[in-house]
């Protein structure tokens, strides 16, 4: 259709000069955007965008609520977008340019049938030739043997086709963020021996952080995948608790998790990636090395978070809140604590039970301590209390807690062990009050 | 005469040589060496004098337990350790303690409570005690801290020897905290000291609405390397860290043995 065509028709149509490299420049930062929903995205010719949605939908609760979300974000920066997931990219390119509903998720590969024989990605010759033997959707292709097709039609009709229904392999190369810190090496013949591995893995490492080095910056988390000869991948993934590119440091945080990686017939492909960093300036250490001393501790709790877990190893921040249990927030091993911490006044035990531990107790009306009490199965008598401090819920945050007093006492038992002990002072239904038991004094 | 003179001489060189040796072997000579303190003084008497050094002393493994397999006294040992390391850390400026721990029960303002602040703790929660035994041999070797403390209910003599030996080579102290297990008595292990804490029994409550403040303490040394062992009451440390005698004890002379009754 020529411009004139178009404005005789319409003579209000708008025009804009064709840019195409802005075009793909757009939807190569559409694509990055795109990460936010999947691992593995690609741009898929000049007008789509791959999203790998395997094993990524339950995050988004299901498939069609991942699909209904990607829409509403592509609305909300303006963009009209035609989206299908399928079980394989063909079905998905072919619903999503051909398909009636703009907004479609393909159970079944009977989907595809109605659909015209151009949305199997075929070159206009043969889309064309088709249509002039009278083959004009995809049923109709399925219904002709197999083996009359390729001789005609080329040999890639049939792969489309198989692509499109799933029986033939399509993979879809991820493209990877301009700007990440990555190395990777490719070999000739696949590696499998440990040594090998280590080695690659070392040369990786070190290119990395001269590549950091250049950048004054320093990686946060990094991530080695082994690609398999049977396209599988093998990944570690290791964190530091300050940006670091120390060979060693990052070497040795690696070498905790190397056992775990499996070989089978051959890793082809290694990759490094600093997918989290940070600037990192070189610093001057003392002369003693005095200055070394953050640094070493910070890598001593980068290698207990590699190995416990990241949640694993914290310090305890003080938070201002008079909640026994919020008084303390888990905060990262690099952070730095303020000096101004708890209040000491107030007597407060060395081990807390969160949740509150609940005791069976036995108490003067209406306010008296327990006179004895039995926890974890065993009666305690109460030989002095004192008390109470009373405790009341955050009212001024959560409007549940109005109602949310405790009174807390501290008890010494007849073996002369503390505990702190508080009545929740909510009535229950038969018109009495649960007693917890939340901590030991030293 | 001669010859008795030269024998001796002899003698002389060769206790004077093997004096030298000894003290080249102890390893707190080569860490006093280094920081200038082999030892952390608890500033009573009766339980500095035990050592030659002074105070407990630093680069070596103690092991603290609850004198009774319940919660009140792990939390007394707890609060006792908790003493212990962050007297260790306040000497040195950035020096923090490393708590490995077992679950999450640990409460802060309660350790600072103690003397332990929480600037200079950090934790770290293992699943088992296999895990947690090679945490604590990590920091121990790592230097760059005050202490270590593990929560541990199982550890045989070959893991304790380790810690030791990792404790021993950069000067940092690793307080074994023994959790309450199953097991009657526990296995032995390699320490410097072993230590038992618990509440005082028999400290009389006057009224039953008052708890008094001073909290007694009956701490036992069942065994020191260096010989020595008792039992004191003493009162739970202060905001500092600092145990102190009760003042109804204090009034006596310290050297008496009335209240160090040796067991």
């Amino acid at each position: 259709m020529s411009l004139t065509h178009a404005r005789a028709i319409l003579p209000a149509v708008g025009t804009a000069h064709a840019a195409p490299l802005d075009d793909a420049g757009a939807l190569a930062a559409l694509s990055t955007g795109c990460f936010r929903f999947s691992p593995w995205v690609a741009p898929c010719g000049a007008d789509g965008i791959w999203i790998d949605a395997t094993g990524v939908s339950h995050l988004f609760g299901g498939e069609d609520r991942m699909v209904a979300r990607i829409a509403r974000v592509l609305a909300k920066s303006g963009l009209t977008a035609r989206i299908a997931m399928a079980a394989t990219p063909g079905a998905a390119w072919a619903l999503a340019r051909h398909g009636r509903a703009p907004v479609c998720v393909s159970t079944s590969t009977h989907d595809l049938d109605p659909l015209p024989v151009m949305a199997l990605r075929l070159d206009a010759g043969t889309a064309r030739s088709l249509w002039r033997v009278g083959i004009k959707t995809i049923a109709a292709l399925k219904a002709i043997p197999r083996a009359t097709l390729p001789l005609r039609f080329g040999k890639l009709l049939v792969t489309r086709l198989d692509q499109a229904l799933g029986h033939a392999p399509e993979s879809i190369d991820c493209i990877v963020p301009q700007e990440a810190r990555r190395r990777a090496i490719v070999f000739a013949d696949p590696i499998s021996t440990a040594e090998d591995i280590r080695r690659c893995t070392e040369k990786l490492v070190r290119g990395l952080c001269e590549d950091l080095e250049k950048r004054q910056e320093g990686a946060r988390k990094l991530d080695l995948v082994f690609m398999r000869t049977d396209n599988s991948h093998q990944a570690i993934r290791v964190g530091a608790g300050r940006p670091s590119r120390d060979l060693k440091h990052i070497l040795k945080l690696f070498a905790e998790h190397m056992d775990t990686v499996a070989p089978g017939f051959g890793i082809d492909k290694a990759v490094l990636t600093a997918w989290k960093y940070a600037p990192l300036f070189p610093t001057q250490t003392d002369s003693d090395g005095g200055g070394q001393h953050a640094g070493d501790l910070a890598q001593l709790t980068d290698h207990l978070a590699n190995r416990l877990g990241e949640s694993a190893v914290y310090r305890l921040a003080p938070a201002a809140t008079h909640i026994p249990e919020r008084a303390q927030n888990r905060a990262a091993p690099a952070e730095d604590i303020p000096a101004s911490a708890w209040p000491t006044c107030l007597p407060r035990p060395v081990r807390m039970f969160s949740p509150p531990e609940p005791v069976e107790v036995v108490s003067l009306l209406p306010d008296h301590p327990p006179a004895r009490f039995v926890w974890r199965g065993t009666l305690r008598k109460v030989r002095c209390a004192d008390g109470p401090e009373r405790v009341c819920g955050e009212w001024w945050l959560n409007r549940d807690e109005v109602a949310e007093i405790r009174d807390y006492f501290r008890v010494e038992d007849q073996d002369g062990a503390r505990y702190w002990l508080f009545r929740d002072n909510r009535l229950t239904p038969n018109q009495s009050h649960l007693w917890f038991l939340h901590g030991v004094f030293a | 005469m001669q010859n008795g003179r030269t024998s001796a001489a002899l003698r002389h060189l060769t206790l004077g040589h093997l004096k030298e040796t000894l003290r080249g072997l102890e390893r707190a000579e080569g860490f006093r060496a280094k920081t200038g303190q082999a030892a952390l003084p608890f500033g009573i008497a009766a339980l500095d004098s035990l050592w030659p050094e002074g105070g407990l002393p630093r680069g070596a493994l103690h092991e603290i337990a609850g004198a009774s397999a319940d919660a009140g006294g792990f939390a007394a040992a707890t609060a006792f350790t908790a003493s212990i390391a962050g007297r260790l850390g306040a000497g040195r400026p950035n020096a923090p303690v490393l708590w490995c721990a077992r679950g999450h029960e640990l409460y802060g303002p309660g350790l600072a409570g103690v003397g332990l602040a929480a600037q200079r703790l950090i934790v770290a929660e293992a699943r088992n005690d296999k895990d947690l035994l090679a945490a604590m041999e990590e920091g121990l070797r790592a230097g760059v801290l005050a202490a270590v403390v593990g929560e541990v209910e199982r550890i045989d003599l070959t893991a304790s020897r380790r810690l030791q030996l990792a404790a021993e080579k950069t000067g940092c102290t690793a307080l074994v905290l023994r959790r309450p297990g199953k097991r009657a008595t526990p296995a032995p292990i390699t320490a410097a000291s072993r230590w038992r804490v618990g509440p005082a029994p028999g400290s009389g409550a006057q009224d039953f609405y008052q708890i008094p403040a001073a909290r007694p303490w009956r701490l036992e040394l069942i065994r020191a390397r260096c010989g020595a062992h008792g039992s004191w009451i003493v009162e739970a440390p202060d905001a500092q860290g600092h145990l102190r005698l009760p003042a109804l004890l204090a009034d006596r002379s310290l050297g008496a043995p009335v209240w160090q009754n040796v067991a």
